[in-house]
């Protein structure tokens, strides 16, 4: 019996965007799923070596705050400079005191299980990202390249 | 208490990571052994009954003891 299988696209590159495709990669590796992930656009960040992704809470409302500042926290208040860094730092804070993985370990977690990384190959070059920046064994490819593992997979996610 | 053949500690760990060291420590085992989890993260409850039925290791006791959850899992 062949495994089942996992395709995943990942288009957002922020801290919290970037854990659900490698929770669900890795949990899916280890249930058996043959997975790939076909990062794009701003997917793209978390193949980076040195994956330096960050949380805002500007323009985002639904991102529960430390004292519910959310709630009485001037919404302009959220554009002072330092504020994502602030944001991300606590963020990173809060996910180690809880025992959530970082995404670095996470990410290891997938390769080591063999889940596939693509890198979209026409956002690679409109940003002109270098792949020499990404992590090993990440391979390139289009949405043809997504199609071909896609259309025989048996759960089909878009993040 | 059942005998088991080797034992993970996932206390603190959250979801997935227990469920990804179960994995990885079934991984090194052999067919009919046992592997005891410890875990603090109430989710494992429902996560290792799917992760049995999916994998087909069978989940031989699920069970709160001391503010921490334990299973036995026996490796298919």
């Amino acid at each position: 019996m062949s495994n089942k299988k996992l395709a995943i696209i990942a288009t957002k590159g922020t801290l919290d965007w970037g854990y659900p495709p490698f929770i669900l990669a890795s949990t899916g590796a280890a249930l058996g799923y043959d997975v790939e992930i076909f990062f794009t656009f701003y997917g793209l960040q978390l193949l980076k070596r040195d994956m330096n992704v960050s949380v805002s809470p500007l323009g985002n409302p639904g991102m529960p705050m430390p004292m519910a500042m959310d709630k009485w926290f001037p919404v302009i208040g959220t554009a002072i400079p330092g504020m994502q860094s602030i944001m991300t730092a606590m963020m990173k804070q809060k996910m180690k005191s809880k025992g959530v993985a970082s995404l670095d370990e996470l990410r290891d977690l997938c390769l080591e299980a063999e889940v596939k990384m693509v890198a979209c190959q026409m956002t690679v070059d409109l940003f002109d990202l270098d792949p020499r920046d990404f992590i090993e064994g990440v391979t390139f490819g289009g949405a043809a390249t997504f199609f071909e593992f896609a259309g025989e997979s048996d759960i089909s996610l878009y993040i | 208490m059942a005998n088991f053949d080797q034992e993970l500690d996932a206390s603190g760990l959250n979801c997935p990571l227990p469920i990804l060291r179960a994995k990885k420590s079934l991984a090194g085992m052999s067919a009919g052994q046992v592997l005891h989890i410890i875990a603090t993260d109430p989710g494992a409850v429902k996560d290792f009954e799917a992760f049995a039925k999916q994998t087909g290791n069978e989940l031989m006791e699920s069970k709160e003891e001391g503010g921490k959850f334990v299973f036995l899992i026996k490796k298919s």
